[in-house]
Formats: structure tokens, C-alpha cells, sequence
């Protein structure tokens, strides 16, 4: 178990290792009940999401969901969040868990008359069913229903209760993130457990997003760093009608090219897997940089990591080491993601 | 979780063999399932070290745990089998995943070091 913005978590149940497995081949399950869950509505809240988030919500239609940011003034990363449309003037945002309170207090910033949001992140409970098998899964535990599209998202009653059902993940795997109230969550997890979907823990969840190059906020992703330094610019519409909170820095950046991208690095040789913090040494073993995410990755047996590089000295293809307790490994830097299928 | 009675431990959750002046150094069950997956194994340098000194570090997908020398002496042997099989630190925690031998001076020191039951009841 591991203490997570004040959520005790487990890091894995059997074995990370196993457990990836079950999700790259077949389906398991993430207790995600510590990511935040916001709903925003008014006759406005369109307009008022769209001066405050990245990507263009005037485009997302109606159970649809769009991957997107919130950025502080100088183009920085306080969250990456998924944005669901429930209707014409309601949305369902899910934000990371050591976010909620930035999130809520931004919001509570740029409120404008009209505009409601309610917090009900403590009421509401998240299971995350994710591997090629979760389409079958979702039928069988709901008597038949079928999953929405890709990236859609379904507002259900289902015996009685609420449940929002979203075609999402952090897995690169097919599957589905089903919220539903805390009281009912122990009994959709059963459920799950009665149809042998394997039970998953952070450490899982971690190696698949990275193969994936998905970006953990905290680490990936700071209040210092911009999308567009994260490698993210397809999720920033620079010309939606209404201009979001750090589009001018970005727009810079944009025009002038950014100094520093996060780049995907893969170890030549199997050893030592790569660590957050680890550094990043170039042609004279100078520093260059340091690494945000590091992993053994299970699919391809070798060291992945992810880190700010100079781009006036590496793009795809140059030659780095990652120094591993004062050795330098020989690693290159790839193309984005590591893992395809 | 298994901890042989002809072992000695350490609270660290080292095992001990001892074979004349000499010992197999390893790390327990207990700390195996802990660790979880082990996929590298950092051996130590061959040569004197003291007690307490990390000589070795045991890398699993989560994290990486250095292991200390149990006991004074000099170390003369490592095994190779764990570069190219690290998971039998896993599988095979008191025969085939052991990480280094130790040359003891002092083979007293071994006393020192707690037997199969005070180790169990440690970790449970």
C-alpha cells in the first residue's frame, strides 16, 4: 500500500508484472474511487469551460469526451483532466486527486453569474475495467448493455442508481471507467471479482500508462511546464472562438518553437530500470536533464522513461545515457509511444 | 512465507548460510514477496567490507532496495546466474537466487544474528 493524496492505495495485488499482462491480453480492474469527479452546468458553462480549458469544447458533442487542460496564467499544467458532455449545458469533468482543490479554487476564481459547480468527489467511487476483454465484461455485469463508443460516455440509471459509464482509460487498452456512488462501488468490484477480472494496483497502472507515453501530473506534467513542451499540442485549439487562460504563452511558444520537449527514452540494453530523478547525460556526459517517469517496461523487457530534453541537442534518434548510481546505460531517444499494438 | 531453520537473518531481511568460514548471502522470502518481480540485480565488488556497508542492490518494477553486508568480512564470490535471471531471487529465494559469499574472519559473529523463529515472529 502506498499513501496517495491522502488515499491509501495498493501498488499491486499479485504482481505488477502479472497484472499489466492481464491487461495487455485479456481484462483488469483499477480502484481509481481517489480521482476527483466535478459536474459544471449553466446556460453558459460551454463558453465558461472554453476560456478555461485547452482543447475546443464548442466542438464536444453531447456523451462525448475530450482529453484537455487547465493552465495557470503562464501556459503551466495544473491539471489534465477528461472532460464528458452530459448535455447541451452540462459536463462531468475527472481530475486527478492531488488536484482537486486547484481545480476547485481556479474555478472558484474565474466563477461568472450563472455558472454552477459541485464538487462531489467524496460521493462518488471509480472502477476502471480496462484490457481487450472489457466490452464483453461490461455486457455480461449489466444484463446486457453494451458499452458507448470510444471516448463516449453514457449517464445511466441502472437498478435504480445513477452510473456514468466512459469509453476512457489510462491503459491504452480498450475498456471503460465506471463511476457510481461510494456506497455501490464494493458491489461493482465484487461483481468483477465474481467474473475474475483481475484485480490491478498503481504499480500497473503506471508501467501501462508509460509504454503508452501518457503523462502522470506531478511528475510528467507541472505548473512549469506547458502542453506544448509536453509533446500535447493536439490538445490545445489555439483558434476556438473563445480564447483560454494561457493561450498568449503558448501561442509564443507555438510561433518561436519550444527550448525543452518531453521526450520518450528507451534503454539499449536490459539492466538497471530507469527511475524518476535518474539524469540524463548527453555526447560529453554533461547533464541534460533529469527524468519525470522511468520504468522496466514489461511488454518490451527494457528501461523506458520519459524526460525535458534540449532540443537544440537531441531529437528522435540521438544517442543519451541515463546515469544509474553513477554509471552511465546507453539509451536512445524514440518515437512516441513505446508500446504499439 | 518460508524462513529455514539452519538459517541465521538479519532485521534487514537478509538470510545467512554458514559453511565453515564462509557465508551465502541472500534475502528472505518475506522480502522476495515484498519486493515483488525482482528484474535486476546489482552484484557487489569482490573485496573487504564491513558490516552495514550496501554492497548489492536488489531492483524490482517498483523499486530498488539496497542490501547490506550481513556481517565483517571479505566477499569472494557473486552470483552471475541473477544477470541473466534476476527473477530467481523470486522463485527460488534460499538456493538459487542467493547474491553473494562471504570470507569471515570471525565466524562468532554469526551469533549474532537472529535464528528461524525470532525472524518469524519480525516479520509477522
Amino acid at each position: 500500500m502506498v499513501s496517495f493524496a491522502g488515499w491509501e492505495l495498493p501498488v499491486m495485488y499479485s504482481s505488477i508484472l502479472a497484472e499489466h499482462e492481464t491487461v495487455r491480453t485479456s481484462v483488469g480492474v483499477f480502484d481509481i474511487s481517489h480521482m476527483g469527479q466535478i459536474f459544471v452546468s449553466g446556460e453558459k458553462s460551454q463558453k465558461w469551460l472554453d476560456a478555461l480549458l485547452t482543447n475546443d469544447v464548442s466542438n464536444l458533442e453531447i456523451a462525448d469526451a475530450q482529453y484537455t487542460f487547465l493552465l495557470n496564467e503562464s501556459g503551466g499544467v495544473i491539471d489534465d483532466l477528461i472532460l464528458y458532455r452530459l448535455d447541451e449545458t452540462s459536463f462531468f469533468l475527472v481530475v486527478n486527486a492531488a488536484k482537486i482543490n486547484e481545480v476547485t479554487e481556479w474555478f472558484d476564481r474565474h466563477l461568472l453569474e450563472g455558472i454552477t459547480y459541485e464538487n462531489e468527489s467524496s460521493e462518488w467511487a471509480g472502477l476502471a475495467v480496462q484490457g481487450p476483454r472489457a466490452p464483453e465484461i461490461y455486457t455480461r455485469i449489466t444484463g446486457g448493455r453494451c458499452l458507448p463508443a470510444k471516448y463516449g460516455v453514457d449517464d445511466v440509471t441502472h437498478e435504480g442508481a445513477r452510473m456514468i459509464v466512459c469509453r476512457t482509460g489510462y491503459t491504452g487498452e480498450d475498456g471503460f471507467e465506471l463511476f457510481c456512488s461510494a456506497r455501490a462501488a464494493s458491489g461493482w468490484f465484487q461483481v468483477l471479482m465474481d467474473e475474475h477480472v483481475v484485480p490491478c494496483g498503481l504499480g500497473a497502472r503506471d508501467t501501462l500508462r508509460l509504454e503508452m507515453c501518457y503523462p502522470l501530473n506531478g511528475n510528467d506534467l507541472t505548473e512549469e511546464r506547458t502542453p506544448l513542451e509536453a509533446g500535447l499540442g493536439r490538445f490545445v485549439a489555439f483558434d476556438k472562438e473563445v480564447e483560454f487562460l494561457g493561450r498568449e504563452v503558448l501561442l509564443r511558444q507555438k510561433e518561436e518553437g519550444v527550448e525543452y520537449r518531453l521526450m520518450a527514452i528507451q534503454l539499449s540494453e536490459r539492466g538497471a530500470p530507469p527511475r524518476a530523478g535518474y539524469p540524463v547525460l548527453g555526447d560529453e556526459d554533461q547533464v541534460i536533464g533529469h527524468l519525470t517517469s522511468g520504468a522496466l517496461s514489461p511488454s518490451l523487457g527494457v528501461g523506458i522513461a520519459l524526460a525535458y530534453l534540449p532540443r537544440d541537442v537531441v531529437k528522435i534518434g540521438s544517442s543519451v545515457k541515463i546515469e544509474v548510481r553513477g554509471q552511465g546505460l546507453p539509451a536512445k531517444v524514440v518515437k512516441k509511444p513505446f508500446y504499439q499494438h | 512465507m518460508t524462513a529455514p531453520d539452519n538459517l541465521r537473518y538479519t532485521p534487514d531481511h537478509e538470510w545467512v548460510r554458514l559453511e565453515g568460514n564462509m557465508i551465502t548471502v541472500g534475502i528472505t522470502d518475506h522480502a522476495q514477496s515484498e519486493l515483488s518481480d525482482v528484474v535486476f540485480v546489482e552484484l557487489p565488488d569482490m573485496g573487504d567490507l564491513e558490516k552495514g556497508a550496501a554492497c548489492a542492490v536488489v531492483e524490482s518494477v517498483k523499486a530498488a532496495s539496497d542490501i547490506y553486508a550481513p556481517l565483517s568480512g571479505e566477499i569472494v564470490e557473486i552470483n552471475l546466474d541473477l544477470v541473466a535471471d534476476p527473477a530467481k531471487v523470486n522463485t527460488d529465494p534460499y538456493d538459487g537466487g542467493w547474491i553473494f559469499k562471504m570470507r569471515l574472519d570471525d565466524v562468532s559473529q554469526v551469533d549474532a544474528l537472529m535464528d528461524a523463529s525470532s525472524y518469524t515472529s519480525l516479520v509477522r
